[in-house]
């Protein structure tokens, strides 16, 4: 029954049911197999058992573990965070600080808002006139899965900023000039547009990393500006 | 190395390309938003729970799948996507499950052997056996053959990536994985 390359064998039968041996091997064991059922019938019954693993299923536990998780979430660790993903503001002692010189209002000086919105329609209309009449001959990268998909959470991350700092905005915003507040939302609709330009560009092209990094840029831009435009709120209350 | 689990939903088909949603509530989740989370642990509890308790064994599964969940929100700030949610969670599972077997000194050193562990089962219960009784001889595999088994078979890791894990070789992984599944085919059915 058994050829005398039996032993050599019978510890290596999961290898081969897993393709993992090389074409000699292999070859060889295909001839072994010929000769002895023992092995042939454990080949058989090691991919029943590989193929029944496979097939296991994971059905959520019977009992909700969920209020015993919530119960111990503290914050997230943010130590390797990139800058524009770290908190935008101690909202909290901000609050605090705001609540208690309510009636006061901050404002720039003229030749500093003009500085920051002449620069910010520069920048915001160089970007958007680049990307849009240059992109053809901008070299990209082979665009993968995984790139998208980070490009995307990424995206995501700067939605997350901007709507925290929007509603920040919003609830104080009379405590700003309305001369401040006004120019603030000029270059906030600037980038908004440059931004709806990339979301429809990527929309045609969703897995371009040029088109991806560039709708970043206008988010980013836009966290900046607010995240300028919050602390100047923060620092009045201080 | 990155590690490639398998794939699979509750019900073992496929799991769909990485959603948008989980991306969105792993964002919204790492500034603080906790109901963000909570979607993300109603999505992703089943296969978390199922690889803990075939890793540790039913008396573990349920606080040690806390701390998973309890870990991953802790460590949100290191998920870029780069990876679907689903696999960066199961990679920072394994590492929670490695960690507590080594706490329950289940390590290197329960790579005895011990076959007789499975002796207590009975072979091809009533000719033809279910799901349950695999999941069982699956739990009365010795340790670390087991853990190779899950990781191997059930959750679709490579050889390298498990040695990688955990601190192996991949001949030892190969070996670990040839034993436990030479126990468990008297486990199957007809």
């Amino acid at each position: 029954m058994f050829d005398d390359t039996h032993d050599a064998w019978t510890d290596r039968l999961s290898e081969y049911v897993d393709g993992e041996l090389d074409a000699a091997e292999r070859a060889a064991l295909d001839v072994h197999l010929q000769v002895c059922p023992a092995c042939a019938r454990t080949v058989t019954e090691l991919r029943a058992v590989a193929a029944r693993a496979a097939e296991l299923t994971s059905p959520a536990p019977a009992e909700d573990l969920w209020p015993g998780i919530a119960g111990r979430l503290a914050a997230p660790e943010r130590g390797a965070e990139p800058r524009a993903w770290r908190p935008v503001l101690d909202l909290a002692a901000w609050r605090e600080r705001s609540a208690a010189t309510a009636s006061r209002r901050w404002s720039f000086t003229l030749p500093q808002l003009a500085a920051a919105a002449v620069l910010l329609v520069v920048l915001s209309s160089l970007s958007a006139w680049w990307t849009f009449s240059r992109r053809p001959v901008v070299p990209t990268a082979t665009p993968t899965p995984g790139t998208t998909q980070a490009a995307s959470f990424e995206t995501a991350r700067y939605e997350v900023t901007i709507a925290e700092l929007e509603r920040v905005l919003r609830e104080h915003r009379g405590e700003l000039d309305p001369a401040t507040v006004q120019i603030i939302e000029r270059n906030l609709n600037i980038i908004d547009a440059a931004t709806e330009q990339a979301r429809r560009a990527l929309a045609a092209d969703p897995s371009s990393p040029y088109l991806n990094g560039h709708l970043a840029t206008q988010l980013r831009r836009k966290v900046t500006l607010l995240r300028q435009a919050t602390a100047m709120v923060a620092a009045y209350g201080s | 190395m990155e590690p490639h689990p398998r794939q699979t939903s509750a019900d073992g088909a496929p799991e769909p390309a990485p959603q948008a949603g989980d991306l969105r509530d792993a964002a919204l989740a790492a500034a603080g938003d906790k109901h963000a989370f909570e979607r993300l642990y109603r999505a992703h509890v089943g296969r978390i729970h199922g690889l803990v308790r075939r890793m540790l064994g039913a008396d573990e599964a349920t606080e040690v799948t806390q701390d998973v969940f309890v870990r991953a929100w802790q460590k949100l700030g290191t998920f870029r996507g780069e990876s679907a949610f689903g696999t960066w969670l199961h990679r920072v599972a394994v590492n929670v499950v490695l960690t507590r077997r080594a706490e329950l000194g289940t390590r290197r050193d329960r790579f005895v052997q011990d076959d007789t562990v499975l002796a207590a089962l009975p072979d091809r219960p009533g000719g033809r056996e279910t799901s349950l009784d695999f999941e069982s001889a699956i739990d009365r595999l010795p340790p670390g053959a087991r853990a190779i088994f899950v990781l191997h078979d059930v959750e679709g890791y490579r050889h390298e990536e498990i040695a990688g894990l955990m601190s192996i070789s991949s001949g030892t992984s190969k070996a670990q994985l040839h034993r436990a599944r030479m126990l468990l085919r008297r486990h199957l059915g007809d």
